[in-house]
């Protein structure tokens, strides 16, 4: 199952629907933008011109490329619920989505039903990769203990397509060793890469592994599995406006955001309690006690998606 | 103070002592980053408490979200 169908998602599913794997399931919320054919290989200029949903465009290329396949394609934003539903059958899980709220959902899902899931990402021309294997490896909660925010994320950024490629190359190799279950070779280390800066690193994380970790640990509450702790939205009522409260509170550093966001074509206003930005038709209001308004909408994916693209 | 960083030769200034002072020069602080000094890898707790000197190799690596 590959939750995500943007650079990561289109590579991945490609190369294991070439290698004849059994049955697919892909999960995305969005549909084709231009932006996006730059690096993401399954989407055409007509697919963009037609805002055609990702997984809807995934779903005929890749039955074009091997009928063979069994492709289920969801045109879905997945959450928990989303995510119990799909995951009945499921061998493997890789991350192709774009934020850390999803992927600690996966993280959890993973260890409850004992599913290997492999976490990738990629910025720039900065990639990283790590296999997580129930029973065995450090969880993504062990590693990071608390969710990063305002990572920098490949909407705002932009990244080059060999560091997608370089990625697909160690998640693919990954996933495949998993499904021909031959884990023996897996590499059992985190590794990233600088393709600009010619950098690579594979470091052993094992030590991080935490016995009393709430998602991998001897007693597991899966936190991201709560209600309590899931991204909360809503649309507000006779208002283009959905409002956005984060999983976990944030104390918002609205300077750093600031700067962050004024390199962004749009209009960043600022007093100390919150940050308006003005983008194409919406305004972003985000506030120090990590609310956010996004004005201009009433469709949640979409608000969901500028969300991430903006704040990480 | 000479260091080592991602395999590159980095000049680091000496005000610079700790692992914790080491990621908020490179303006790091703010990111989930995971450190290992002379091929030992380090609990983020240790990272305060964690000196530098001169030669040592350190390998940075952030976790970002993008794909
Ligand atoms: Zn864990």
């Amino acid at each position: 199952m590959i939750i995500g169908a943007g650079a990561l998602g289109t590579g991945s599913a490609e190369m294991l629907v070439r290698a004849g794997i059994g049955n697919i399931t892909i999960a995305d919320r969005d549909y084709v933008e231009w932006s996006n054919l730059q690096r993401q290989q399954l989407y055409t200029e007509e697919e963009a011109e037609q805002r055609t949903p990702k997984a809807v465009a995934a779903k005929k290329r890749l039955t074009a490329i091997n009928s063979e396949v069994k492709i289920r394609c969801h045109v879905m934003d997945v959450s928990v619920e989303e995510m119990e539903q799909l995951v009945g059958g499921v061998d493997l899980i890789l991350d192709a989505s774009d934020n850390f709220d999803i992927r600690m959902i996966i993280n959890d899902i993973s260890q409850k039903h004992r599913i290997p899931w492999i976490y990738s990402a990629c910025v720039g021309s900065y990639g990283i990769n790590y296999t997580i294997i129930p029973g065995k490896t450090p969880c993504l909660n062990c590693l990071l203990e608390n969710v990063p925010m305002g990572s920098a994320t490949c909407d705002t950024v932009g990244i080059i397509s060999p560091a997608v490629q370089m990625v697909l190359s160690f998640q693919i190799s990954e996933a495949l060793k998993i499904l021909v279950e031959d884990r023996l070779h897996l590499r059992n280390k985190l590794v990233s890469f600088d393709l600009w800066k010619n950098h690579q690193s594979s470091i052993n994380v094992d030590k991080f592994k935490k016995e009393d970790c709430p998602s991998c640990g001897a007693e597991p509450s899966y936190p991201y599995l709560s209600f309590s702790n899931q991204i909360k939205t809503a649309v507000l009522c006779g208002r283009d406006t959905v409002q956005i409260r984060p999983s976990r509170p944030i104390d918002r550093d609205l300077e750093s955001l600031d700067k962050a966001l004024s390199k962004q074509p749009g209009k960043v206003s600022r007093n100390p309690y919150l940050l308006s930005f003005s983008t194409e038709e919406y305004r972003l209001v985000i506030f120090k006690d990590c609310r956010v308004l996004i004005h201009g909408t009433k469709s949640i994916p979409e608000a969901k998606t500028l969300y991430h693209r903006y704040l990480g | 103070m000479l260091l080592t960083v991602n395999g590159d030769q980095v000049e680091v200034p000496n005000t610079v002592k700790t692992i914790a002072e080491l990621l908020q020069h490179f303006e790091m602080h703010h990111k989930v980053v995971i450190v290992e000094k002379n091929a030992e890898i380090l609990e983020k707790a240790e990272h305060t408490a964690t000196l530098i000197s001169d030669k040592d190799k350190i390998e940075l690596v952030h976790f970002v979200g993008g794909g």
